[in-house]
């Protein structure tokens, strides 16, 4: 029962962990509803209930990269259809905004996925769940919190070059 | 113990549902009482059988007060479904329901994973964030917000009828608002009914009039609804009135106008009679119709041209009004503003489109029928007053019935549209009666299982009609033998002799399966509703709420939620009103409180949370310069908080603070 420790690159047991933003109408109920079909997927997400994806604040995504998960979903209802008229479009300008902004942290696209997903969709539910889960386990570990820990390191230390080394980004080899 | 929120002590009980073995078998719940009793804060961790039966809520009753517990957490099923139980449970218990928190290890986890390993190690990471997030919450008040006492009911078949009734007999005002210009909907084109046979007319007339008759109805035929804002108990409905050129109360229903047409003889297909009949433009759909109000299609009237008005016609249909003076050719379409409390929506079903499937041969030779057609074909009341007459002018000597046109197929809908197999033993018995001719029925499968039904099976089969079982390939007129000239020619494999079969017959009736309207997503957008992944309307339970949907104060009944027969129809339009009466008897609707405030003292008054809010609950308090938020209109999505620059917005339930502690509770490395 030791699968839970903390992502570490090179370990065989590693296997992504994703914390999923649901909102309450569309997408938390197609993941009922996936459950109530017994449709599997892959272990790898933690859900938090939000009543609309127009709640997901961006420094809950940034709060949960920077404690130590590999990727976050968010998942809302499909154009149009939002229960709040339109919460869901606010939250596509603020992933658009920010996908940019994780792109500059060397945070990979993959890893940051935004999905419209109604109450009837448990498919979808579990198709992409497993999709993001096989992508991100190709680019393995983010660990924000150890490359944090780097980035403060380097600031504490005299920087013994004069040339500031561009971001490394992540490759997909899947 | 900690201080959280800084004003007392939290100590959390904790309990892992078994929910027999739908957790316990995927998820090792002791591990995960054990887990959790080691957090910090949790002073009582235990893992039940049901947590929601009574022992299962009184055992958190018995250790709030045992333990002095002022939080608790419970892991077990959706929210969706327990929440507002163990919620309830907490409140008896002597505690401020929202210090809850319900964390979901079925539907999300063990019902969904096959490792047990990882299901319990996820188990753990959500009960973990529930715990962090609970010692957060704070004492919450639910808001009482008064119910409207009017209903409105949206489709007025059987089932629509039906609820506007009960709810107008126990006193209630009723709208109904129905698309078409009479009430009805199909049931008002049959013939007979299955099983019993008894008339369709006989049994829907009398409630037809008593609709149009009942002084706590208001009848708005020829109508749509067009918008809907509100919530439970407040609903502002705003409903489309298309003109009909006649006023509703002037018009007698004496029909002189229609006789006095400048058509002499009806000449324009008639949709009531599935266009096998023909009309004038100045009409009454059928003689039942409820309201008894004539019509005008302006698409074919003489003194209108292509739908505008050219008033060229001599108009002896206004001279026949004469002093009644019901006719208006000037009449306009009309928007009214209702307000009701609860919804009834009832806009039933549209059957299979049989273009669909071509080898069916359904436009292409003209003895082959929908279902829909042979209905009106075999009424007395309908276009050839019952004699059923083929379009070829001959009285079929051999009719061939293909069940399941459009249903039992992944090639078009995949489910059972459960009435075609008992409608086309209807019709089996009814063109027998009719016509003596032999009769084929072929089907995949017979389902028979209401009250009645299988009995009715058997006595087809006694009357001698034929039941062939296997799927049509095809209905052709090819002949390959002198007996199938001028014949159409059913090619069937009969899977119960094992050969592959051709029957020419004289007729062929297509059982079309029952669908959702083409409209149904915007009837669905309209009314905040789901629907299903055939398109019906979702039920929020299907079993244990069959007839609410996931927006509050808004039902379901009819074919509009699945297919189904009159009974069922009827049955479940007696709940959907019951559903509304409860409402309407409490008199009020306790609000979910988790709408957003202003802390004042930061916010700075940029605005940009304004625009945001679509219920404009947002404002600018003008002496202060600081942003509002009216709790009457906020609806609590949380937009406005997400976006606040400087973070001075809080949404109850939902605060910032108890999010990070969850998403700090999820990624916290599990020792154990
Ligand atoms: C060929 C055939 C034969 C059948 N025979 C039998 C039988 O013998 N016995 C039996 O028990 N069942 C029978 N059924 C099933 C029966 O038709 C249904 O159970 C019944 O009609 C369901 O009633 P409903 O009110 O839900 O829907 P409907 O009868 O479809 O009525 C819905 C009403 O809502 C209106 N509407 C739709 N959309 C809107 C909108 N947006 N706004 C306002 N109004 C709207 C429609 O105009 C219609 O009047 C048969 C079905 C078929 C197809």
């Amino acid at each position: 029962m030791e699968n839970e420790t903390p992502p570490t690159s090179g370990n065989g047991s590693w296997s992504p962990r994703i914390i999923a933003f649901f909102c309450n109408w569309c997408t938390y109920t197609a993941a009922d509803l996936a459950g109530v079909s017994r449709l599997k997927y892959a272990a790898n997400t933690r859900t938090i209930r939000l009543m609309c994806s127009g709640r997901v604040d961006p420094q809950f995504i940034l709060e949960a990269f920077a404690k130590g998960a590999d990727g976050v979903l968010i998942g809302g209802c499909h154009p149009n259809d939002c229960h709040y008229a339109e919460g869901n479009y606010k939250m596509l300008r603020r992933f658009q905004l920010l996908k940019r902004m994780l792109k500059d942290l060397g945070i990979a696209e993959e890893r940051f996925r935004l999905e419209w997903i109604s109450a009837a969709e448990g498919e979808k539910v579990k198709s992409v769940i497993n999709d993001m889960v096989k992508k991100i386990t190709a680019l393995g570990p983010l660990d924000l919190p150890g490359k944090v820990a780097d980035w403060d390191r380097e600031m504490t230390e005299p920087a013994p070059a004069v040339e500031s080394a561009p971001v490394e980004t992540e490759v997909a080899h899947a | 113990m900690d201080k959280v929120n800084g004003n007392h002590d939290v100590r959390i009980g904790f309990y892992v549902c078994n929910c027999g073995t739908n957790i316990a078998a995927m998820v090792d719940v002791q591990a995960v009482a054990k887990y959790v009793a080691a957090l910090p804060n949790v002073v009582v961790s235990r893992d039940y059988k049901y947590m929601c039966s009574d022992p299962g809520q009184e055992l958190i009753q018995k250790d709030i007060k045992e333990f002095g517990l002022n939080r608790i957490v419970v892991a077990a099923c959706s929210p969706l479904l327990h929440e507002h139980t163990f919620r309830s449970a907490v409140e008896a218990g002597g505690l401020n329901p929202f210090f809850f928190h319900m964390v979901n290890i079925r539907e999300h986890d063990s019902w969904v994973h096959t490792d047990r390993d990882e299901a319990t190690a996820k188990a753990k990471a959500l009960a973990r964030a529930g715990i962090r997030r609970v010692a957060r919450h704070r004492a919450l008040e639910v808001k009482k917000v008064p119910v409207h006492p009017d209903v409105l009911v949206v489709g007025g078949g059987i089932a629509g009828i039906h609820a506007a009734l009960t709810l107008a007999k126990s006193g209630k005002k009723v709208y109904l608002v129905e698309r078409e210009p009479s009430i009805g909907g199909h049931m008002a084109k049959f013939d007979k009914t299955f099983p019993t046979l008894d008339c369709a007319a006989c049994i829907l007339t009398p409630k037809m009039s008593e609709v149009g008759a009942h002084e706590n109805i208001t009848l708005w035929s020829y109508s749509e609804v067009v918008k809907m804002d509100g919530y439970v108990g407040n609903f502002k409905v705003t409903v489309r009135r298309k003109p009909r050129y006649v006023l509703e109360d002037l018009c007698t229903g004496c029909q002189e106008c229609i006789s006095h047409c400048v058509y002499k003889e009806p000449k324009f297909p008639d949709a009531f009679n599935e266009h096998l009949g023909k009309r004038k433009p100045v009409y009454i759909p059928f003689p039942q119709a409820t309201p008894q109000v004539v019509l005008i299609d302006p698409e074919v009237c003489l003194n209108f041209r292509r739908g505008v008005l050219t008033d060229k016609c001599k108009k002896p249909c206004v001279e026949a009004c004469g002093d009644r003076k019901a006719i208006d050719f000037k009449q306009k379409e009309e928007l009214k503003e209702i307000k009701v409390g609860t919804i009834i929506v009832a806009t039933g079903f549209k059957t299979f489109d049989v273009g669909r499937m071509p080898q069916y041969g359904y436009g292409r030779y003209p003895n082959v029928y929908t279902a829909l057609e042979v209905e009106r074909l075999v009424n007395a009341s309908g276009p050839t007053a019952g004699d059923v007459l083929l379009r070829d002018g001959h009285h079929p000597k051999s009719i061939g019935i293909i069940h399941c046109v459009g249903s039992r197929d992944k090639n078009t809908n995949r489910w059972c549209s459960r009435v075609c197999c008992m409608y086309s033993m209807k019709l089996a018995h009814l063109l027998k009666e009719h016509t003596e001719a032999e009769i084929y029925n072929f089907y995949i499968d017979i389902r028979a299982p209401g009250k009645g039904y299988e009995e009715f099976y058997d006595k087809l089969l006694e009357e001698g009609v034929h039941f062939i079982r296997g799927r049509v390939g095809e209905v052709t007129d090819w002949a390959f033998i002198p007996e199938e000239e001028g014949k159409l020619v059913i090619r069937v494999e009969d899977t119960l002799a094992g050969v592959v079969r051709r029957i020419p017959v004289d007729m062929v009736v297509l059982a079309t399966g029952l669908e959702p309207h083409a409209d149904a997503q915007n009837v669905r957008r309209l009314f905040n509703m789901s629907c299903g992944t055939e398109g019906f309307f979702l039920e929020r339970h299907p079993k244990l709420a069959p007839v609410n949907t996931f927006t509050d104060g808004i039902f379901l009944a009819g074919c509009c939620q699945s297919p189904k027969d009159i009974p069922d129809s009827v049955a479940q339009a007696g709940a959907a009103a019951a559903e509304a009466l409860v409402l309407i008897d409490t008199g009020h609707i306790e609000q979910e409180p988790n709408t957003a405030y202003v802390v004042e003292a930061e916010c700075s008054g940029c605005k940009s949370c304004i625009p945001l809010c679509p219920y404009t609950a947002i404002s600018l308090l003008p002496d202060k310069k600081k942003a509002y938020i009216n709790e009457a209109l906020c609806k609590g999505c949380g937009t406005c908080v997400a976006a606040c620059p400087s973070g001075s917005i809080v949404q109850n339930l939902f605060e910032d603070a108890e999010i990070f502690s969850e998403i700090d509770g999820l990624l916290e490395p599990t020792s154990v």
